[in-house]
């Protein structure tokens, strides 16, 4: 396989076809245990140039392991993962240059202010910060005024747009970001991927892991991962609408009494709570008066009741449950 | 139950010229679910540390459970029960060890340690588990444990910070009908998350932006007063993330 990034000329690499249809990841049955611990299962995808790509997936689904050998950091037992045309064990010098990379834990030097973590990174990569600031404007801009303060003292959010600019400063054509929004406020989090859907202008790839089931709906495709094995890749829309029975959300003045009412009843399937309602499915299909009479024997009051469209949160769960392929 | 768990009257922490906390005024009542949010740097954890008789105020007045947190802040401690996500667990310690530890550190008998232990894990399923390293639990089941443990010796109230951060959403509501059970028996919670979804589930919820409450009610009259469809529109409206 010829290595393709090596031989085009910069200038000429985007009229390239055979380049335009390269992945920019390419995972094949990969796999990688520690110990008896089986933590990635014959992982098989692909992601797509300027693809927002996301992967969903509880604590402990493998979406780190995988990370850390899209980032030529571990390898893997068995399969073969190509990033940007390259394998990433025989190719990870030139990979390391092209991609990167904000893992779980913020990455940043807390002991140096965030001008010094920015020229450091930019430093180790053989770049300056003048030399791509056009890249990170946009974000840097909102802490740049704090920038001789010390990036310990920095709140959640502010840490996340630093490290976010210091993973792009060296102008990376995959951006790999892990949980890049837990623990951090609603209002930033917003921002953050106001960011992140500008970078595609850039031509930047990005894959990132996510908790939060409102960020999958703002990706390209999303891939759900639980217990090393892949679920579903396939846009967060096409997920959302594969849910398999009719919803219905309903309401009462107390919550904890309704939900465990409603698990009582004969005909419920399953039943989650979702913010001020509850989430149900019937084996019918259906609500008739039994269920509101019900419900009015069990003590709950100002009951309302009606369908509702599956989000994209309630195919996951019903996934979860199964453990099945969408 | 309408007994003040928490009371504060103008509150406020001062570190040097900084006022983490400016003012605040809030009432906690028995049995509740009180969700506490903010943005980052807002001051939800400068307010909590006081609460938990962990850190004084500069001025205010401030009880906690009847006992006043400036001037027994130690008391406070054996009438709480507390859980964060940076720590809970021991985790070179196995499950039955943990809740040994806890269970003599709250000062609880031999016998009932034994009795509440055989109890909890009934309930969480963790027979299974008695014996295995915390490190060897998933996330989830650590953060089911962490919180049995800490309202193992049934306090008045337990302060829970972003318990379920990173967690499934299978996980997320599992732990929450544990917390809807918990203040079904009388144990007041008071906790922060970043999920704006389970602020809905609080029975009263409070913003605080740049030190101060900007907000305290209902999540329903609260989304009625902004004219808002959910807790996230609401705290996206009001809450500024602080840029320092």
């Amino acid at each position: 396989m010829t290595d393709q990034l090596s031989q085009g000329c910069p200038g000429k690499q985007n009229s390239d076809p055979e380049k335009q249809m390269q992945k920019v990841i390419e995972s094949t049955d990969i796999s990688k245990a520690f110990g008896s611990t089986k933590a990635l299962n014959d992982i098989t995808f692909s992601v797509d140039e300027s693809e927002i790509f996301g992967l969903i997936g509880p604590d402990g689904a493998g979406k780190t392991t995988l990370f850390r050998i899209i980032a030529t950091l571990l390898r893997p037992d068995n399969g073969e993962m190509k990033v940007l045309g390259q394998d990433c064990i025989t190719g990870f010098k030139e990979l390391r240059r092209n991609i990167g990379y904000m893992p779980g834990r913020f990455s940043l030097y807390q002991d140096l202010t965030v001008e010094e973590n920015l020229n450091f990174y930019a430093t180790v990569f053989g770049t300056t910060v003048k030399e791509n600031y056009d890249l990170i404007s946009d974000i840097y801009s909102h802490i740049e005024p704090f920038k001789k303060r010390l990036t310990g003292k920095l709140s959640g959010g502010m840490k996340q747009k630093l490290a976010l600019s210091c993973a792009l400063i060296h102008k990376p054509k995959l951006l790999i970001l892990d949980e890049p929004t837990t623990g951090v406020d609603a209002v930033s989090r917003y921002e953050f991927w106001a960011m992140l859907a500008k970078l595609r202008q850039h031509n930047i790839t990005i894959i990132v892991s996510t908790p939060y089931m409102d960020e999958a709906m703002r990706c390209d495709r999303v891939a759900l991962i639980q217990n090393g094995l892949i679920l579903s890749v396939a846009p967060p829309q096409k997920i959302r609408d594969g849910f398999s029975r009719k919803l219905f959300m309903i309401k009462a003045s107390e919550k904890y009494k309704l939900i465990i009412a409603l698990r009582k009843y004969p005909g419920t399937v399953t039943a989650y709570p979702f913010g001020d309602s509850v989430h149900v499915t019937f084996s019918d299909d259906r609500i008739d008066e039994s269920l509101f009479r019900f419900l009015s024997e069990e003590g709950l009051s100002n009951v309302t009741a009606g369908e509702t469209e599956a989000g994209i949160e309630d195919r996951f769960l019903e996934l979860m449950e199964k453990g099945a392929t969408a | 139950m309408n007994e003040k768990v928490i009371y504060v009257k103008n509150l406020v922490k001062k570190f040097g010229s900084f006022v983490a906390n400016d003012n605040l005024s809030f009432e906690v009542f028995g049995g509740e679910i009180f969700g506490f949010l903010g943005a980052n740097g807002a001051g939800k954890t400068t307010a909590i540390r006081i609460l938990s008789g962990l850190s004084s105020p500069t001025s205010g007045e401030v009880f906690v459970a009847g006992i006043n947190a400036s001037k027994n802040p130690e008391e406070i401690k054996k009438q709480i029960g507390y859980m964060s996500q940076k720590f809970s667990l021991y985790e070179d310690l196995t499950v039955k060890e943990n809740i040994m530890l806890y269970g003599g550190i709250y000062g609880l008998s031999k016998s009932l340690i034994k009795e509440r232990t055989d109890n909890l894990l009934e309930k969480l399923n963790f027979r299974e588990y008695g014996d295995k390293l915390i490190a060897a639990l998933p996330l989830g089941l650590r953060q089911k444990l962490a919180f049995s443990i800490a309202v193992f010796h049934e306090p008045k109230i337990v302060f829970l910070d972003e318990p379920t951060g990173g967690v499934d959403p299978i996980t997320r509501r599992q732990f929450w009908e544990m917390i809807y059970e918990t203040a079904a028996r009388g144990i007041t919670v008071f906790v922060t998350t970043h999920y704006m979804d389970e602020a809905e589930y609080c029975d009263r919820i409070s913003i605080m932006s740049e030190g101060k409450i900007v907000a305290l009610d209902t999540p329903e009259n609260l989304k009625k007063l902004y004219n808002a469809g959910t807790v996230e529109e609401v705290f996206i409206k009001i809450a500024r993330p602080v840029n320092n």
